[in-house]
């Protein structure tokens, strides 16, 4: 008998895990979007004073995870376990940052939707009494990600409109319990995939907008929440094409959330910016959480939020072997208590 | 999985919301810089004539001096906005193939130099390379019994 899922699909946090700290480091192109003041820390160079871009995530990662857990007034031997990943092979980003910092470690792959990933295994860590203090991680850096996904930086060529520009950024959170919860971790939905056999690797929009649509349908009928219930549903990064689609796709659901809606991808970036479709990476909704919208939790303005970090799950192989895209997205419901 | 229907109606479906590059608009610019770098190697082809090297021979000092003139570009970091804005007008001269050349050169120096630079190098302009070698080969022979 499971007693904390309810539905299909979701979980259900009783003892209210809460969110007790965040980290957020940018880039310098972050820094400079809309979201720009609302980050803890703002590179002056990508590089991060670094010899590799490699090296510069991993330290961005590091940086934001001490900056949560300080922010969340645990010292680094209070916390038992760092639930991270990042989009590189092997999880290089992650798991070098967690050798430097001595902590437990358990690395996740959901691509660009781990940072919803491994907020849901932190809330369940907690939830389930297994650990006291989670930190709970995501980072991008588009050099690192240009590299291994597609061309070198300095080579010449033109980007579609309907491409994404990968966010340089590490989120992080740290999820514990206290005896006045405030910011609570309340309900989680693993995303299922879904594949609508999108091939072209510069339409992630579109070929993630249906696990999205997936995961927002489970969520509601699972938890049997009205859809007016949250202030604001955020997924991570559909982008500006992907978000004109899923709010099409949810119209013809009957379900009429554009007042609510928006994209961590579309939020990050200005038009102005050059970034055509808007941001992508597993830092977009990482940051876009840690620094925008729990600022809005915290001051009161923002009381009810879904985030659905998306993903797509191509690899530099399957996209060569002519596969589709697979597209995962998982929400997570946190509320002011 | 979607289906094959599926997934082509879906493709149909997003291609509503997916705005279409400007391909007139891009291809006159491209007409317009590729043209202008025509141009000015011609000049300094005639340049060299003028000063009395031979055709063949100006030819070759043209053509290092728009390859040297792109790697110097790329070196500073200044090709790929070039290539943003001019497209096709800069990549498909011998300028793209000398960008395809240093920007992994540049890229993967830092997994050293053999492994690093030395077997990233082709990465791009390799595919062209044995693709373009093999159809002139092809079009050799054809061109050889055509005309035995």
């Amino acid at each position: 008998m499971i007693k904390n899922m309810v539905g299909k699909q979701t979980l259900c946090f009783r003892n209210q895990p809460e969110i007790l700290g965040t980290g957020s480091v940018v880039g310098v192109k972050e820094g400079k979007g809309p979201l720009g003041e609302c980050f803890d820390v703002v590179l002056e160079e990508d590089i991060y004073g670094e010899k590799t871009w490699e090296k510069a995530e991993t330290k961005m990662l590091k940086e934001a995870i001490l900056l949560s857990i300080k922010k969340a007034g645990k010292t680094k031997e209070q916390i038992n376990a760092i639930l991270s990943g990042d989009l590189l092979n092997q999880l290089m980003s992650a798991s070098f940052s967690a050798r430097d910092l001595q902590i437990p470690f358990l690395g996740l792959y959901g691509a660009c939707s781990t940072m919803t990933e491994s907020m849901i295994v932190g809330a369940v860590l907690v939830d389930g009494g297994y650990a006291d203090h989670v930190v709970a991680a995501a980072s991008s850096h588009y050099c690192t990600a240009e590299r291994q996904f597609r061309m070198p930086l300095e080579h010449g060529n033109q980007r579609p409109p309907s491409a994404h520009w990968t966010v340089t950024g590490s989120g992080s959170v740290v999820i514990g319990k206290t005896d006045h919860p405030y910011i609570c971790c309340t309900y989680g939905t693993i995303g299922k995939i879904v594949d609508p056999g999108i091939t072209d690797t510069n339409q992630m929009g579109a070929a993630m907008a249906p696990a999205a649509l997936d995961t927002v349908i489970t969520h509601f009928s699972d938890t049997g929440r009205p859809l007016d219930y949250y202030d604001m549903i955020l997924t991570g990064d559909l982008g500006h094409i992907g978000k004109d689609i899923l709010l099409d796709m949810m119209k013809k659901q009957g379900m009429d959330l554009e007042k609510v809606y928006n994209d961590c991808g579309v939020l990050i970036y200005d038009r102005e910016q050059d970034t055509h479709s808007g941001g992508s990476g597993c830092g977009c909704s990482a940051v876009t959480f840690s620094g925008y919208i729990f600022d809005k939790l915290i001051k009161g303005q923002l009381k009810k939020i879904l985030l659905i970090s998306t993903g797509a799950l191509m690899t530099t192989t399957s996209s060569q072997q002519g596969n589709s895209i697979p597209g995962i997205a998982h929400a997570i419901a946190v509320e002011i208590c | 999985m979607f289906s094959n229907e599926k997934a082509k109606s879906y493709e149909q479906y997003v291609s509503q919301f997916t705005p279409k590059p400007k391909y007139f608009y891009n291809a006159v610019k491209a007409f317009v810089i590729g043209g202008l770098i025509c141009m000015a190697a011609y000049y300094v082809q005639s340049i060299l004539i003028e000063k009395g090297m031979g055709k063949g021979d100006a030819g070759t000092i043209v053509t290092i001096l728009l390859i040297c003139t792109a790697q110097l570009l790329t070196g500073f970091g200044w090709f790929d906005s070039i290539a943003k804005f001019a497209g096709g007008g800069v990549i498909v001269p011998i300028t793209g193939f000398a960008n395809s050349m240093v920007s992994p050169a540049m890229e993967f120096k830092k997994e050293g130099l053999v492994l690093g630079a030395g077997s990233k190098l082709f990465t791009i302009a390799g595919p062209v390379l044995v693709w373009g070698i093999s159809t002139s080969v092809v079009i050799g022979i054809i061109y050889w019994l055509l005309t035995k």
